[in-house]
């Protein structure tokens, strides 16, 4: 890791400068925000039906993503950093390419896969009946979609930089490959775990396009925090600031915490 | 300072009207726009398509916008009460449908259809132009829909419809119109519901003449002739 001993330099001006209006990026959007809240009614507006489902959905469907992420990222990653096979590059880029996509064309490209006239959809729904566009489901596949890639990206390049000498002194030793990857490689890459997660369940927090395009859009069965905002915009700006705010508040106690916690050791 | 504006502005750039125009008048829209850039050599037309209520939105946070076309009158009002705009004049009225995919896989034959839980039903959100369009038909025919999305435009909407992934949905006639994938099925006689489109020019309209122009272009026996090719009819 980086080394422990601190100095303090004198802060070049023109970085201070440049790192200032890096900073206000983001600031001042937030205080455009901040400046139209409806204070008085604040309270009224975030304990309303509506935001209540959105945060519930919210926080489920994310999480769901951020946990579907782990399940499925890091095997995927671990294939990706530690096994050659023809078409890895390949199947390297697709991986990534949610996180350039605009996610209505992932929400599309879904809809064309999983839906009910779907390549996967289709027979999915003849054997089972199942259907997930306009389900809760759906919403956690399009935040898996969007979110995993930012979880895979993490862990691979963790793989990539770590030495590799204690998975192969616990090979040589007798341990199975499997053992190996348990008992060696996952403690290894505990930060980049964490990380990985925390990326990708903001990322599902605040998805929007592949969600409203493949799972639609229905108060407390559907309908995100993102989704709330966008139809409040329509025909009420208070209530969609309110909204804003509740995930503004949300995602940076998350943020806050977890990096305290995790990152700063 | 006019003056001053207009030296600044004298450079060798063509002229262009950016109109708002809302989603369901996509199409015509830019059919209207080709048109008027053909007898008008020299001023380009662009557009800004999007549900009504959003454009409304970005024109009262100051969107330096010349024209603005909403596809119904309460949007037009918000405007004009801002101060945005002084008139407005209805150029063309459209009809509610009930769209199904081209093969019914629902086999909806009315809105009472609506009501049976295991169809896939969309509207446009409430708040947008068709999703209240849609709701006041509904309670004029007494029917309780069983909906399972409010998509945030009537283009989304339509979108899903001519995919196949919804069985029914409420859009605007000129929409089944302009869609091979979709038809529309008869609606119950109780339902009277026809949306009118305003139009105005914008009062700090940056376009100015052409701006006007363009409005005078779209409620011209020429331009009602191409919004009529559209399914919009006159008012």
């Amino acid at each position: 890791m980086t080394s422990g001993r601190r100095l303090r330099p004198s802060v070049p001006w023109p970085i201070a400068v440049l790192g200032a209006v890096g900073a206000l990026v983001f600031v001042v959007p937030l205080l455009g925000l901040v400046s139209r809240t409806p204070w008085s009614r604040l309270g009224s507006l975030v304990t309303g039906p509506v935001v209540g489902d959105a945060l519930r959905l919210s926080v489920i469907t994310s999480t769901a993503a951020a946990i579907a992420s782990l399940v499925f990222g890091v095997p995927l990653a671990w294939l990706l950093a530690r096994s050659e096979w023809p078409g890895r590059g390949l199947v390297r880029a697709v991986v990534t390419l949610p996180m350039v996509l605009p996610p209505v064309v992932g929400g599309a490209a879904l809809l064309f896969a999983l839906g009910r006239r779907g390549l996967v959809g289709e027979p999915l729904e003849a054997t089972t009946g199942f259907l997930l566009p306009f389900s809760i489901w759906g919403v956690i596949v399009a935040n898996t979609f969007v979110a995993m890639p930012f979880l895979v990206v993490s862990v691979e390049s963790a793989l990539d930089a770590m030495d590799p000498g204690p998975e192969e002194a616990a090979a040589t030793l007798g341990a199975s490959p499997l053992t190996v990857f348990r008992r060696v490689t996952l403690p290894q890459l505990a930060p980049a775990l964490r990380a990985g997660v925390l990326l990708a369940w903001a990322r599902a927090l605040g998805e929007f396009g592949a969600t409203v395009t493949f799972a639609g859009n229905l108060q407390g069965r559907t309908q995100t925090l993102p989704l709330a905002v966008f139809v409040a915009l329509e025909s009420d700006r208070d209530t969609a600031v309110a909204i804003s705010l509740v995930l503004v508040a949300v995602s940076l106690v998350v943020l806050v915490s977890t990096r305290e916690r995790w990152w700063r050791r | 300072m006019a003056g001053a504006l207009a030296a600044c502005s004298g450079g060798g750039e063509d002229p262009e009207v950016l109109v708002f125009a809302a989603a369901s008048l996509t199409d015509a829209f830019g059919d209207l726009a080709a048109a008027f850039e053909a007898t008008h050599p020299g001023v380009d037309v662009a557009l800004n398509l999007a549900g009504s209520s959003r454009l409304r939105e970005q024109l009262l946070a100051g969107a330096p916008a010349d024209v603005f076309a909403a596809a119904d009158l309460s949007t037009m009002a918000a405007v004009i009460d801002a101060g945005l705009a002084e008139d407005s004049v209805v150029f063309a009225e459209n009809r509610l449908a009930l769209a199904v995919p081209v093969d019914n896989p629902g086999q909806v034959a009315g809105l009472d259809d609506l009501e049976r839980p295991e169809l896939l039903v969309g509207l446009c959100a409430a708040g947008v132009p068709c999703g209240d369009f849609a709701r006041e038909a509904l309670s004029q025919a007494g029917v309780e829909a069983s909906v399972d999305t409010d998509e945030p435009d009537v283009r989304a909407l339509l979108t899903k419809l001519a995919a196949g992934e919804l069985d029914a949905g409420i859009v605007y006639a000129t929409d089944v119109a302009a869609s091979d994938d979709v038809v529309s099925m008869p609606l119950p006689p109780s339902v009277d519901v026809v949306a009118a489109y305003p139009i105005t020019v914008l009062a700090d309209a940056p376009a100015g003449d052409d701006a006007v122009d363009f409005v005078a272009f779209v409620t011209s026996a020429e331009g009602q002739a191409i919004l009529a090719a559209h399914g919009f009819e006159t008012p």
